[in-house]
Formats: structure tokens, sequence, C-alpha cells
């Protein structure tokens, strides 16, 4: 009864995002207040009746219904409860669910705290946000319906496949959809804009924050993906230029492009087509995301079961929506007038140095992604490109990014003498250089260029980043202190920098070693002791394992112990590797079960990760100032006259956001 | 020419690729080797009764299926009414592959849900899958009574995919049905 | 700066940036790509000499080997026409079994021997990776085709 009343709720929504659609962007083109306010109720109700769809899947979940064909395969029943929980968005039709679901979210959202917006903006972009709906919607009614029965039921479930059963996997899509799909927000302001022919500088501080938002959410499901798979697939990996992980990350270079470029079109009213461009970009690459996951074209580890209608599907509504967006873009861009100019030495000029390098880090993935395909079909000859290529070719736009990063922030809006800027970054040039040298050589043992240059820009981004703050703390007497923009600012590029010398420090001092061990037994690997004191059998709630329990020393100083387990699921028999990892933010120690080699002995992977911590530590902070900057009273206020920001040049240097 | 319009231009480019792309290569949509070639030879234990054995000759002398299943496949249990109903219709011979699965489990299935096939043949390993080019389950092999396969379908068979493929197949070679 | 000024600083730049990305993409392309050779075209010689390839097929069941304690591997995978033996020293993946699809990277040495330095099975029940199907599938013919032969349906290069 109840899967019944789910499509029948989703059917419903349906219905209401059409009027969603459809109405408001009528109404704001003939100015009937009465059609355009239909909009916000629409997406009201549209959003409850999927929130009833989806209570009605997680309920199939949690009662046990395999009568449902969706639940028949992703669910068992000893499957502990949370994980019957995240089995709703495990596999291709949940998921399709959740993320319509979170649409219609921040669709209520935008229609809750777009107060201040005139009417006819905020329809057009309420109705963009319904077309998206309907098109996600209709997918999911025509081709991919959860609540499909399954006659007779099954007995009990093909189980939730066991790399899913984790916490960490749980919460990773619902987080990287809340960004995807908040990159929608950004696509309906811009297609508004493009819409009613007004872009102007209010246009940007509208959008600002709900793409630094998502942005935000992007990031931390990034980064949670990435720790996940390091503690629970990768064997130590943390990022395998997978096409999935290539998919969400392409979204976020772009987005970070254009929260910068935002901030310019805000201040000076410049860049206007790039800012365009970029937003419709960014959600466009969520939708090619979409696209590259679900329909089978390109094959990963992480892809969703294959099937080409279902891939038709999200093609032609990905072109209809691109197209038509790009479409709008080259009708209006050319009349997007910007008659501000700026100096060549000019927060401006760095920027658009930012746009381009994130545009090519971007094209480079993008091209890496689909060049296998690309050159099956043009020789039929089977390639890969692998993190071999990718950790290059990404490398060409990046080092150039993060010196110029240290640099750009410190910079003017318009004119930056040099003198000045020079002299605020004297000090992090020098404590570079230092640490440059310092780092690598001292503390680990051994330097290189690439090594010089990695650890130097993170300590040049790192105390760049801070400058401001300090200069903040050290004010006196009346001045207003550091807006929430400039220290979400700061905050996040220090967390760039954070990130910056974890990837350094550990591609290059990372160790990884292969060796046999048994019972008893104690190897040294980078300079540690490994002893496994035992190995015994244990029991979960839908798995049992072979667990070891190893100490480790260094010095002869007992360090911790951790158990490694390799487990075997009750239903599905495929068995699953647990990695004992004793965390640090200095270093991580992580031991694997290998393969049984007979005499009692086990193939262990012992790794040594220094500062790995650091990268998902990295996008913490980095999400931390995002969520900071878009705190910033600016949004919060009427506008005022306080909102006319003006251009600062001062003698020092001293940049606002 | 309106230089805003290149973006438009690269991107039309760029799906007419992926639509290029989708076509070309379905992993799953590989036709079948032997479609109009002669059925492998096999022979292999019965589910039931592991004393009786069934192989290719089983086969000749009229239409049959063969259709691949196992316990752990969720979409053979969806089929699973189709293929009884099919039975009871006695139309054509059913013959199963009991693919890569528990021997007790598979006997428990049939008892549970019903037995449509005349007889399952019991592939523990999958040797004789992989000499059928079966790579997943539910599969299904259309074989004319000289043991030639004529058509095979991955995923499960319902009313509407038996009458289009099927049965349009047999009749277009005067089968009649 | 003025706007046109400023448009073809951001349009040289873009080109400089493109350039420079696209002569790095070009030659480190060739390479880092790496092939897919089928087991057939192994054996007949058709593979990359002195660089890694990609191999795939199904691991033949029985052919596991493991010197009691130690980590070094041999097994053969076979297309079910050809057949392979390959050596591996290290931890096999989880889902790494006799009688299902394997992929490889590694070279071939002149014993005919293929050294992989990595092994990934990445599949289920359901689901094999695209290049090892389509692999198999092509070779039912060969086999087809050898059985009436009466050979083993394995054309290896006489080179």
């Amino acid at each position: 009864m109840l899967p019944e009343v789910g499509q029948f709720a989703l059917i419903l929504a349906l219905s209401l995002a059409i009027c969603q659609s459809v109405l408001p962007l009528v109404g704001a083109h003939r100015g009937d207040a009465a059609m355009m306010r239909v909009g916000r109720t629409a997406a009201t109700g549209q959003f409850v009746f999927l929130a009833v769809a989806f209570a009605c899947l997680v309920w199939a979940f949690l009662s046990d219904d395999f009568s449902v064909l969706y639940v028949a395969n992703h669910s068992q029943l000893s499957l502990p409860t949370m994980y019957k929980v995240s089995a709703v968005w495990g596999a291709h039709e949940g998921s399709l669910l959740l993320w319509i679901l979170i649409l219609a979210a921040w669709t209520v959202a935008v229609a809750r705290f777009s107060g201040d917006l005139p009417e006819a903006f905020s329809a057009r972009v309420i109705g963009v946000l319904g077309f998206l709906s309907v098109g996600f919607l209709l997918f999911a009614i025509l081709t991919s319906n959860p609540f499909d029965r399954l006659v007779p039921a099954a007995a009990d479930g093909g189980d939730l496949n066991p790399l899913l059963q984790d916490p960490g996997l749980a919460i990773h899509p619902p987080l990287l959809y809340i960004g995807y799909v908040g990159f929608s927000v950004a696509f309906a302001f811009a297609i508004a804009a493009m819409l009613s022919g007004d872009l102007d500088r209010t246009w940007a501080k509208w959008t600002r924050p709900w793409t630094t938002l998502a942005w935000m959410f992007l990031t931390l499901g990034i980064a949670l993906g990435s720790w996940w798979a390091y503690y629970e697939l990768g064997w130590g990996g943390w990022w395998f230029w997978d096409a999935v992980e290539n998919a969400s990350f392409m979204p976020w270079l772009i987005g970070t492009a254009l929260i910068h470029s935002l901030a310019v079109t805000e201040r000076r009213g410049l860049f206007k087509s790039w800012t365009l461009l970029l937003a419709i970009t960014a959600f466009s690459l969520s939708l090619l995301g979409t696209f590259l996951v679900r329909s089978g074209i390109i094959v990963s580890v992480h892809a969703f079961a294959t099937d080409p209608t279902r891939g038709f599907f999200i093609l032609s509504f990905l072109a209809v929506v691109v197209i038509g967006a790009l479409a709008l873009y080259a009708w209006r861009a050319p009349s997007l007038d910007s008659d501000a100019g700026f100096g060549l030495l000019s927060r401006e000029t760095f920027l658009l140095l930012n746009n381009v390098l994130f545009v090519v880090a971007t094209a480079l993935v993008l091209i890496g992604t689909l060049s296998p395909l690309v050159i099956e079909m043009a020789t039929g000859g089977k390639i890969s490109i692998g993190p071999p290529w990718f950790n290059v070719a990404f490398l060409v736009p990046t080092l150039p990014l993060v010196i110029l990063l240290g640099m750009g922030m410190h910079a003017a809006w318009r004119k930056q003498p040099a003198q000045p800027w020079a002299r605020v970054l004297r000090i992090p040039a020098i404590v570079a250089v230092v640490l440059g040298v310092v780092i690598p050589l001292f503390i680990y043992g051994r330097i290189s260029i690439l090594l010089f240059v990695g650890c130097a820009a993170a300590a040049w981004i790192l105390v760049s980043s801070l400058i401001p703050i300090v200069r903040s703390l050290r004010r006196e007497k009346g001045s207003a202190g550091i807006t929430r923009a400039a220290l979400g600012m700061s905050v996040a590029h220090f967390g760039m920098g954070l990130f910056v010398i974890g990837v350094t420090i550990v591609s290059a001092f990372g160790v990884e070693s292969d060796r046999a061990l048994q019972p008893g037994q104690s190897i040294e690997v980078a300079g540690h002791e490994f002893e496994m004191k035992e190995l015994r059998n244990v029991q979960g709630p839908n798995f049992s394992a072979i667990e070891a329990v190893v100490d480790i020393r260094k010095d002869g100083d007992f360090i911790a112990t951790v158990r490694p387990q390799k487990r075997q699921y009750l239903v599905q028999k495929s068995p699953m590797t647990e990695a004992g990892i004793h965390p640090g933010l200095d270093k991580d120690l992580f031991v694997a079960l290998g393969d049984q080699l007979g005499n009692g002995a086990w193939s262990v992977r012992i790794q040594y990760k220094p500062m790995i911590r650091f990268i998902w530590l990295g996008a913490l902070v980095m999400a931390l100032g995002g969520i900071i900057a878009v705190s910033d009273r600016r949004y919060r206020v009427k506008a005022t006259a306080r909102d006319a920001v003006p251009d600062t040049v001062t003698g020092t240097g001293e940049a606002t956001a | 020419m309106n230089r805003f319009l290149w973006p438009l231009i690269i991107v039309a480019g760029l799906i007419v690729f992926l639509v290029m792309g989708l076509r070309h290569g379905d992993p799953r949509a590989l036709p079948s080797p032997f479609i109009g070639k002669a059925a492998p030879e096999f022979e292999l234990p019965t589910l039931k009764n592991p004393e009786v054995r069934i192989g290719k000759q089983n086969l000749l002398g009229q239409y049959s299926i063969v259709n691949v299943w196992a316990t752990w496949c969720v979409m053979c249990r969806a089929e699973h009414g189709f293929l009884m109903d099919l039975a009871a219709s006695r139309t054509i011979p059913i013959y199963g592959i009991n693919w890569r699965d528990s021997r007790p489990d598979a006997i428990r299935w049939l008892d549970e849900l019903g037995d449509p096939y005349i007889a399952s043949a019991f592939d523990a390993d999958g040797r004789v899958g992989i000499d059928w080019g079966v790579y997943g389950a539910p599969e299904t092999f259309l074989v004319d009574p000289g043991g030639t396969v004529i058509y095979k379908h991955l995923g499960p068979l319902d009313a509407d995919i038996w009458q289009r493929e099927f049965v349009a197949r047999m009749n277009s070679r005067g089968a009649g049905t | 700066m003025k706007p046109r000024q400023q448009r073809m600083l951001a349009v040289g730049l873009a080109a400089l940036g493109i350039a420079i990305a696209a002569g790095l993409t070009l030659r480190a392309f060739q390479d880092n790509m790496m092939f897919f050779v089928e087991i057939s075209d192994v054996v007949a010689g058709k593979h990359p000499k002195e660089r890694n390839f990609r191999i795939g097929g199904l691991v033949v069941g029985g052919s596991l080997q493991r010197e009691q304690g130690s980590l070094d591997v041999s097994f053969e995978v076979t297309d079910t026409a050809c057949t392979v033996p390959v050596v591996y020293t290290g931890v096999l993946p989880d889902l790494f079994r006799e009688g299902q699809g394997v992929v490889a990277h590694g070279r071939i040495g002149d014993d005919g021997v293929f050294v992989a330095d990595k092994i990934l099975a990445k599949h289920d029940e359901e689901y094999m990776a695209p290049e090892v199907a389509e692999s198999l599938s092509k070779h039912q013919k060969d086999i087809q085709e050898a059985a009436v032969r009466g050979a083993s349906g394995c054309n290896s290069s006489a080179s």
C-alpha cells in the first residue's frame, strides 16, 4: 500500500513541478503577480509530496518490504538499521529520489529567503528550478521508479553492497547532492538574469551566498568521499582520478572559479559574461556527472548499474538544459556592458588568472576522463588514463594557481601600487622559502624541486592568508575590523594551504609495503615495528571475520594496537577488508589484511602516511571559511547605504573581500 | 560570428560525441557470438537428481529455451512468475542452467516458488555458462530444433519481450506457436 | 586597462594556458596511456614491448599457485581461446577468485610470462569488466571454429 502511496506522491509532485515551472515564468513575462506567486506555493507543495514519497521508501526499507524490487535488491533482514536507511540512496533509483528531494528543498529555501528580491526575478528563478524538477521527476517516473513491485515478494533481500555499509559512505551522497543540486540555484539565478536582461552587481550579491553554500557542501561531500575511500576501499589511496570522482570534482573546480568571479561582479560589475558562463557550466557539469555515472558510458568501480535508456534520457535532458542556457547566453552576453577598467596589478587581474587556470584545470580533467571513450570510438583500442597522467597534468594549472593565490588576496581592487604590496608579501615569501627547505629536508630527510615548491607554496598560502586576520586583531581604536566575508576568505585560503602541504608530504614521503606476517612475528616499515600478536575469529551483525591484533611500536615505545579484519558478509559472500588505522595529525599508520599465505601467515599491506589528515582537515577548513563568508552581515541586512562598498586603495595594500 | 556562441558550439559537439558514445557500447549489449550458430555441447548433472545428466541433445527436435538463473539473482525472481505462466501454457519446453549456485538453496527456491523447468542443469563453477557466453543472470537463449541458437536475451523475461523477441522469431521461421 | 585590452589579456592568457596544457597533455598521453590487449593478441605477439599494458580475462580455475608463506603468486588468465601465465608479488584484491574476471597491469617478458604490478578485480556476481566480457565473447567464436577443426582454438605466434 505505502509504495503505491509513494508512487502517487511522485506523480503529484510532478504535476506541481509543472505548475511551478510554467506559471511563474509566464507570469514574469507578463507581469502577472498572481501567476508569479504560484511558484512559491507550488514549490512548497512539491517538497511536501516528495518528502512523503521519500518517507514511503524509507519505511519500505525499515519494514523489510521485499515486495518492492528496489528494497529486495539492496536490503537484507540482517542489515543494521542505520544501513537500511542509507540503503535508500545506495543505488540508482533511490539516490535519484534523494536528488529530486534535495532540489525541492533548495527551491523552498530560495522561495523562503528571497523576500527582498524583485518578484519577477524570484519567479523566474523558481520557474527554472521547477523546470529542472520536472525533468528529473519524469526521469524517475518513466525509467527509474523506486516503487516498482516484485511479485512474488522475496523472502529476503540481496543485501546492500558491503562497501556501502559504512557511516562515512552513508552521508557522502546526501552531502554531495546538496552541493551538486545547490549549483542549480546559481544556474537558475543566471537564467533569470538572462531572461530579464538585467545582470548587475546586485544580482551578483544575491547569487553569492547560495553559490558559496552549495560549494561548501560539495567540498565536504568530496572530502568525505576521499576519506572514506582511504580507510575503506583504496588500500591507503585517497584520490584515484576515477571517472566518478572526476565527475564530482569538475563542478567543484568551476564552482570555486564561480564564487571568485561573483566577487568581481559584485564588487566592480566586471566579468559578467565570465560569471554567467561559469554559473551555467557548474550546474552543467553536475548534470554531466550524473550522466557519466548512471548511463554506463564510462566504466568505474563506483558507477551505478548501466542502462542506455536512462543514459539517453539524461543526455537529452542535459542537452535541452545546457544548450538552452548557452543559447540564452549567446543572445544576452554581447549586451552585458562593463566599462570599468582595472590596472595590470590589481585584484581583478589575479581573479582573471584564477578563472582561466581553474577552467584549464577542469578542461584537463574532462579530457582525461573522456579520452578513453574518444579513443575507443575512433580506433577501437581500449586505453585507460590513470593517476600518472592526471597527477602530472593537473599540476600544470594548479602550481601557478597556488603561487598566485598568496599574492592575489592582498591586491587591492582596481589598482594596486607595487611597493606596498611587495612589502606585505615579504614575510610570507621569506617564511615560504625557509619552510620549503626545512620541512622536507629536516623533518623528512629529503628534498627535491617539487618538494620545495610544494612546501613553499603551502607555507606561502598559510602565512599569507593569516595576514588579514592578524592585522585586524592588531587594529585598535574603532576601526571596522575584519568583515566575515574577508575572514571567510582568509580561513578558506588557509584551508587550501593545509590541503597543499598534506598532499605534498604524503605523496612524497608515504611508504607502502606488502609483507608476509604471522602471529608472533614482527616486521619493520618506515621506522616503525609492526607485531602481529594473534589472529582470531570475530562475529558481526551480518558478517563473520578474521581479525588480526597488531601492535605498533617506534624505537621500542608502544604506540597503538590496531585490529584489521577480513570480513565475509553473510549474503553477498564477497570478502571485504577493514583496515586497522592508527590516526594522527602528523601521520597515519595503516595495516590491512591481504590473503592467507599458508603456514598461518597472512599478507599484509602496511602504510605510513605522513600528514595525510591535513588533506581532509584542509577541506574542512575551506568549508568553514565558506560558511563564515555566507554569514556575512550584508546578506542578512536589508540594502542600505552601507552596502555601497568602497574600493580600498591604501598605502599598506590592505584588502577587503 | 557572435563569439559568445563558442560555448554552445563546443557543448553541442560534446553532446553529439556522448550520444555516439552511448550507442557505441552498452557493455552488456554484446551480441552473442552464437546467434545463428550451433549451441555449445555440454553435459551436466541435473539440479534435483545428480545421477541424471542432461546436455545439448535434450534440446534437439523442437524449439526450446534455455534460461540461466540463480538464487542470488534478484531479477531471476522477478521473471520467475512469467516463466511459471509460460511453463503452464505448455508452449515450449524450458530448460534451466542453475549457474554458480548452491544446490540446496536452488532446490529450496524451486520448491518454494515452483519449478517451470523440464530440468535444470547444475553448473556449479560456471564453466558451461562461460561456454555459452553468459556473464550475468538472468539470460535466456532461444534454441531451434536443430540446436542452433537463434536469440539471446539479457535480463528478466516478461510477456512483452516473449512476444516481441521470441515468438516473432519462431513465427518468422514458420514454427507456428 | 580598457575593456578591450582586458579582453585581449584574458584571451591571451587563456590561449597560453590551453597551449601549454595541450602540449603537456599530448606528450603525457603517449607515455601514460594504458592499452588493453586481448589475451589472444598477447599470445600472438601483438602487444606493446618494453612498456606496461593491461590484460584481462578469466582466471583459469586451479591455476592459482602460491609459495607457502610468500607473497609471490602465479596464475593463468584466459579469454577462453588462449591463456597467458601471470606472476605477481603482493596482496591480491578481495574480489580476486578463480573463474572470475580479472584485469592486470604490467608487462610481458621474453619468456611469455606477464609480470603484473597491479591486479584489479572489480566486479561482482552480476557484472564483469566490459573489456573482459567483450574479449571473452569475441573468442567464443574462435573456440567454436577450432572445435570444429579439432584444434585448441588458440593461434599462437610463430615468431
